[in-house]
């Protein structure tokens, strides 16, 4: 610990502290543009200068060490003064627009112009212009208010592994640039808007749309993946204008996935806004009352076993619980929730979780990958891996198809039979893995979602044990799920029952009547013309198109609802705009159709349904947090570790940027998919 | 005047025979392996003792850099780069030392190289030395067929290697932490210090930065001694010293002299004076193109050492005389070092990146006149924004060359000022 | 402009280093510690450049040359386009047989730098700095301090410095080149490198 004074107060810090770091701790704001916690520090801006007894000069204080008993001023003459210097240095070129800039208001330059600015320039000359680049369909650039700060080239560098992003040039004539006219192809881009301290890199969907002080702001959870990212959700009116990473170290740090912040304007477009009901094979508007007396109609005189649920990939947890309620009401334990059909085993819970934390990949000291491709999957996961790469001493070790992670992965084999090889340490790759203290595998779901997937759980768990990752102390198996709405859905026992029908059975059309809640990731046109399909969700997209009732439910922006990441961990997202026209939250749709069906659910209100949720599974009483750490019973699931195929690995994900009902309406995502995959733009068509 | 005898650069001019043999007749490579045989520590001393400071501009105690080397390796080696990236403008003298005594900085390099404990030196040549670094790698190759360099160096039982990299086009390589960014393949944007390179420099490990004359000057000031320097010059400002002298001469020169030689002396035995007498002199830029310009009247008196010229507010820099006589628009000529500048401003801090291009619009403005007197202090009150508040000097040496402008001129720019004024004023009366 | 010339660049497809740049590679990567490959990044843009001199007569950086040396050197290509930008001696777009590097600044022009650069106008028909004659033998580009300031003023033609140049000797040194004749670099006045030009004031003795 070094002991100094900051302004007069006597404060002790950790060594290797900056005495930017050392000044926060004391409560002293120190302003700046080029620093940020989680990136290289560069030192460049100049904006954090302070002054350090027996140091001639205004040191910058993100770069300088502390040491004891030192003695720093941050609101000097000498601090002001250099200030004061720089903010005039970085306005004469700055074009001053900010009533046309989209930053204005929430603007880092200029909120610190208020306290180091001039009300006149002193400078005569011609401003520098810089030419617009363009970097693709997300970010838009206004170059000539770049400031330089290099916050940009660092987080694709560092953080999102993408290296696209360079300063090009010397002097005053150095841009930020991609040099190539490249689209940036990272799937956290995005995340440079935020960072920019300055109005040079802004939302390009979203230019010109709102100021930030007309905005409405709603804490929630993001669900276009199954990270439960922490965002907020910006509105004004009945529109969802924006949405932004929150801070959470545990999740997502400060980053939001490039579809999760793009993909908003797909909930304007294709929505369900009132019931509807097929007749004489066309799908004709109703009323709510219309389309729950169809239903009941068609429910009259049909045994449990003839009715199935699917629950889809956005699903809520109540909106689950109540669909799970209403089928046992009628008798039904057909529920299914892996419209994959991955062999998950929902029968103990690190059986199907990412129990080493995303937070605990820091902790690992080397991983397997077995069928994910987590760049795609789980951009924000990703980061995390690459972080605890770049920190070195990492092997990654990758069995499926080659893949740029954005961090080196040793490619192992492409299918499961690698995984014997392993075992018998046939590979190099065994010898870094046995020799791990924390080693871990990341197991993706479409692994599992084969003719084989059970015996690819159980061997995956088997290594897991063989290479001691299953320890009281430490949990290295782990589970990537893409849908937000899996691990909750296993957490509520959304799968079938002893004996019931499964996902596969209920397509092939085993029960007279399927449910549909937002299950949109299967080919539903394939369910035979008998079975009755009521749908329910917010966009009209696949389930809705094969749909005899449809009853328009809630997007995620749109309902409180608990949602439960791939650690496992519960959180909240909020509503913050109300659902378009007759639409509704999920879960009232279902309480008020129980009622219809005379099986009223036992819950009137959020409450009292958020009580019975955590009556099923603690998780849901834990909201934020997670249960105890390590692998307390190494028994494995079912399933014959032997039996795997020699079928290759395949991934989920073809194209990022279109993944679910909302992706797939957004016209930023439709961009995004014809700049990064054009073919598959062309065969969408 | 110094003697021959006690000139170090005795084939500054390329009258001699640069190659291996040419230089061992003039005493290179003499005994270098007694030299090494007395120790590190000694070594340092005896730099320490001569009282040499770093010839590349800043004037640093050689020694005292040498020792903040570390005495033990913890698993990483040393590195000795040598900065042979001469580009401040008036400075031409490393460039003699590599083309017509490639020998005396291969020599050093592998003194001074021992002595901090490093095991290469790389030396980091300015791209437009191309004939420069080509005879510079002919040497080393020489060095390396007698056995000078590589394993078992000149006999010594030390192996050091010495490899020439070329730069490409940017004064900021000059700088010593550019430098090393330059030298690990990135663009030459200086870091920040602390860390210093003695702890980590090139490839993160501990590393030395000298200039070429000082190296060169190592391997006769351990030959002859410590003492036989420190006896030349006046103290704390030791030894010979190359001086390049440019601009309104009769002969402009580059000369090996005394430290602490009468700047009008200099040039009047060396150059030929100034070009139409000494009283047709306006003022000297005495240090390369970063010190403040100095005017006549003290160029009658000053000598040319580093505390002399630190006394007049100006500097040694790296010795480079650049002379302007009354004819001489001191206006354009300072404006046209702030181009300079701001020509090779990295970009990376914002005073400079900035600062440079501002300070160049006014100067050229200056230059016509077409400005209110009072954006003179303005443009002074600029360069003190600049001044010190960058990552490296090369935002002070912005400034300088401006504030000794102001300092000794002001008259000449208010003068250009008013006149411009008048002559406005007179074209829109007609 | 970067970016223009960036993309204009672009239109040459592909580079591949020839067999006599590619005997030159092994003693640049040799120079440098294991996995410091990118250190050689100027030597290898260089080599590059140089190449492009021999093959085609100019003297340039296409884009693709830069993405070979990145991928030789196992680079992002945007670090390479960065060096590529940032020192001065890389040509992003085409230039004449001989590149005129005229020096203006303050030494070089004490000395009558602007009678240089009036007389590569004047041989040349070129108007502004960075353009190419018609001929295409000649790019005049202005540069700054080449460090030999006691020899000014110095006109740098590709590799090698004139100095003690003035209006007369840039005619008659561009008037040899467009003749095919390269005269030898070195001061015009004929002195012995940077000793004063009637002879020295120093080093007298039997020259030792």
């Amino acid at each position: 610990m070094v002991k100094l004074s900051v302004d007069g107060i006597e404060i002790e810090v950790p060594n290797g502290t900056s005495v930017l770091q050392a000044a926060e701790l004391a409560g002293k704001e120190i302003p700046r543009f080029c620093y940020h916690e989680r990136l290289s520090v560069a030192g460049n801006c100049r904006m954090c200068l302070v002054e350090v007894d027996k140091v001639p000069k205004p040191v910058a204080s993100c770069a300088w060490p502390v040491a004891n008993g030192m003695v720093v001023k941050t609101d000097s003459p000498m601090v002001r003064n250099g200030r004061r210097g720089v903010m005039e240095f970085l306005l004469i070129n700055h074009p001053l627009d900010c009533p046309i800039c989209d930053q204005g208001g929430e603007c880092d330059l200029q909120d610190e112009s208020m306290g180091y600015g001039w009300d006149r320039s002193r400078f005569r000359e011609p401003k520098r212009a810089v030419r617009e680049k363009d970097f693709g369909p997300l970010v838009k650039t206004v170059m000539t208010r770049c400031i330089h700060c290099t916050r940009c080239i660092r987080f694709l560098a560092e953080v999102a592994g993408v290296p696209q992003l360079g300063a090009t040039g010397r002097g005053e004539d150095m841009e930020i640039d991609t040099h190539i006219k490249l689209a940036l192809s990272s799937e956290l881009s995005g995340n440079i808007i935020d960072l920019c301290p300055v109005g040079a890199l802004t939302s390009k969907p979203y230019a010109f749309i709102a100021r930030s002080w007309e905005l409405a702001r709603v804490d929630s959870i993001d669900v276009l993946d199954a990270v439960g990212t922490n965002i907020s959700v910006d509105s004004r009116g009945p529109e969802v204008l924006r949405v932004l990473p929150r801070i959470n170290d545990e999740v997502n740090e400060e980053w939001l996935a490039d579809k999760s912040r793009f993909a908003i304007d797909g909930l304007k477009h294709r929505r369900l806004d009132r019931p509807w009901i097929r007749r004489n094979s066309k799908l004709v508007p109703a009323s709510w009352d219309d389309a729950f007396h169809v239903i009941a109609a068609r429910l009259k005189g049909l045994s449990g076993e003839k009715i199935g649920a699917i629950a889809g990939d956005l699903a809520d947890a109540e909106s689950m619980l109540a669909l799970k309620d209403l089928m046992t009401a009628l008798g039904s334990r057909n529920l299914d929730c892996r419209q994959d059909g991955a062999r998950l085993d929902a029968s103990r819970r690190d059986f199907y979780l990412l129990n080493t934390t995303i937070a605990g990949i820091e902790q690992a000291d080397a991983v397997l990958i077995l069928g994910a491709d987590p760049r795609r999957e789980a951009p924000v996961l990703n980061a995390r891996i690459r972080k605890r790469w770049v920190a070195g001493n990492f092997p990654v070790g990758l069995i499926g198809p080659a893949v740029d992670l954005t961090y080196h992965a040793e490619l192992l084999g492409d299918g499961p039979a690698s995984l014997a090889r392993l075992l018998a340490g046939e590979h190099p790759f065994a010898a870094k893995l046995r020799a791990a203290k924390r080693p871990m595998l990341i197991l993706g779901e479409a692994a599992l979602a084969r003719a084989d997937g059970a015996a690819v759980l159980a061997a995956a768990w088997r290594l897991a044990a063989e290479f001691g990752m299953l320890r009281p102390d430490w949990h290295g198996f782990n589970v990537l799920h893409t849908a937000a709405a899996r691990v909750g859905a296993l957490d509520l026992g959304f799968v079938p029952g002893a004996g019931a029908k499964d996902f596969s059975a209920m397509r092939a059309g085993a029960v007279d009547l399927l449910w549909l809640l937002g299950a949109d990731e299967f080919d539903a046109a394939r369910i035979p013309p008998a079975v009755f399909v009521v749908y329910q969700g917010h966009h009209g997209d696949r389930g809705a198109a094969r749909a005899d009732v449809i009853l328009p439910g809630a997007a995620y922006t749109e309902k409180h609802g608990t949602y439960v990441n791939t650690e496992g961990r519960a959180q909240r997202g909020r509503l913050a705009v109300y659902p378009p026209g007759e639409a509704r939250e999920d879960w009232r749709i279902l309480r008020a159709f129980s009622a219809v069906v005379g099986h009223s659910l036992p819950y009137d209100d959020l409450e009292s349904l958020r009580r019975r949720l955590a009556a099923v599974h603690p998780a849901f009483a834990r909201i934020g947090s997670l249960g105890a750490p390590g692998c307390a019973d190494p028994t494995g699931p079912a399933g014959d570790p032997a039996a795997v195929l020699p079928t290759p690995f395949s991934y989920p994900i073809a194209n990022y940027y279109q993944t679910d009902p909302i992706s797939r309406a957004s016209p930023t995502m439709a961009r995004c998919t014809e700049t990064f995959s054009p073919r598959l733009a062309q065969a969408a068509e | 005047m110094l003697a021959d005898r006690d000139r170090i650069f005795t084939n500054l001019y390329g009258q001699g025979d640069w190659r291996l043999a040419g230089a061992r007749q003039r005493g290179d490579w003499g005994g270098t392996a007694a030299i090494l045989a007395r120790g590190r520590d000694a070594l340092i001393d005896e730099a320490k003792a001569s009282g040499l400071r770093g010839r590349g501009g800043a004037g640093f105690p050689t020694g005292v850099k040498w020792s903040f080397m570390p005495k033990k390796s913890d698993g990483r080696p040393s590195y000795l780069v040598i900065n042979a990236d001469e580009s401040e403008p008036g400075t031409c003298k490393d460039r003699d030392i590599l083309r017509n005594d490639p020998h005396k900085l291969l020599e050093g390099a592998l003194i001074a190289g021992f002595a901090m404990g490093a095991v290469a030196a790389y030396i980091y040549i300015r791209g437009e030395f191309y004939n420069e670094a080509m005879r510079l790698e002919a040497a080393v190759k020489e060095c390396y067929e007698a056995g000078l360099l590589g394993r078992n160096a000149a006999g010594s039982g030390y192996d050091f290697d010495v490899f020439v990299h070329r730069g490409a086009g940017a004064y900021i390589c000059g700088e010593e932490t550019g430098l090393l960014e330059s030298l690990e393949g990135k663009k030459g944007m200086p870091r920040l210090k602390p860390p210093f390179p003695a702890a980590v420099g090139l490839y993160g490990c501990p590393t030395t930065v000298n200039n070429v004359e000082t190296i060169a000057m190592v391997p006769e000031i351990m030959r002859r001694g410590a003492a036989w320097f420190s006896a030349l010059g006046r103290p704390r400002n030791s030894g010979t010293k190359l001086f390049c002298i440019s601009g309104h001469v009769e002969k402009p020169c580059n000369v090996e002299e005394e430290m602490g030689i009468p700047l009008r002396e200099l040039i009047e035995k060396h150059a030929g004076g100034v070009r139409g007498g000494w009283d047709n002199l306006l003022a000297v830029i005495p240090g390369g193109s970063s010190v403040p310009v100095i005017p006549r009247a003290i160029c009658d008196t000053v000598l040319m050492d580093f505390d002399s010229l630190k006394d007049v507010q100006s500097g040694l820099g790296t010795a480079a005389v650049i002379v302007m006589d009354r004819s001489t628009d001191i206006i354009r000529a300072i404006a046209r070092l702030s181009r300079f500048y701001k020509h090779e401003s990295c970009g990376q801090c914002t005073p400079c990146r900035e600062g440079t291009g501002w300070l160049m619009r006014v100067m050229n403005r200056f230059v016509e006149g077409r400005a209110d007197i009072e954006e003179i202090d303005t443009l002074d009150k600029v360069t003190r924004q600049i001044e010190g508040h960058t990552i490296c000097a090369l935002g002070d040496a912005a400034a300088w060359p401006v504030q000794g402008l102001i300092r000794h001129f002001r008259p000449v720019i208010e003068e250009r000022i008013t006149a411009f004024r008048q002559r406005s004023v007179r074209m829109a009366a007609d | 402009m970067i970016e223009k010339e960036a993309l204009e660049s672009l239109r040459v497809e592909q580079f591949a280093f020839d067999e006599a740049s590619e005997a030159a590679i092994p003693a640049i990567l040799t120079k440098y510690p294991e996995g410091r490959q990118a250190s050689a990044v100027l030597p290898m843009l260089d080599l590059a450049q140089r190449q492009m001199r021999r093959t085609t007569g100019s003297a340039w950086l296409p884009v693709a040359a830069m993405n070979e040396v990145a991928e030789r050197l196992r680079m992002p290509p945007i670090r390479v386009y960065e060096v590529a930008t940032f020192y001065l001696m890389f040509n992003r777009r085409p230039i004449g047989k001989f590149h005129l590097q005229v020096c203006t600044t303050t030494p070089c022009w004490l000395r009558g730098s602007d009678e240089v650069v009036a007389a590569c106008r004047k041989s040349t028909g070129i108007a502004g700095w960075g353009e190419t004659s018609k001929d295409g033998l000649f790019t005049m580009t202005e540069v700054e301090c080449l460090g030999a300031c006691v020899n000014a003023p110095i006109l740098q033609v590709n590799d090698d410095f004139y100095e003690d140049m003035d209006g007369p000797a840039t005619e008659n040194l561009l008037a040899a080149l467009r003749h095919g004749d390269v005269p030898p670099a070195g001061s015009a006045l004929g002195r012995q490198g940077s000793a004063p030009a009637d002879g020295r004031t120093t080093l007298l003795g039997n020259g030792c």
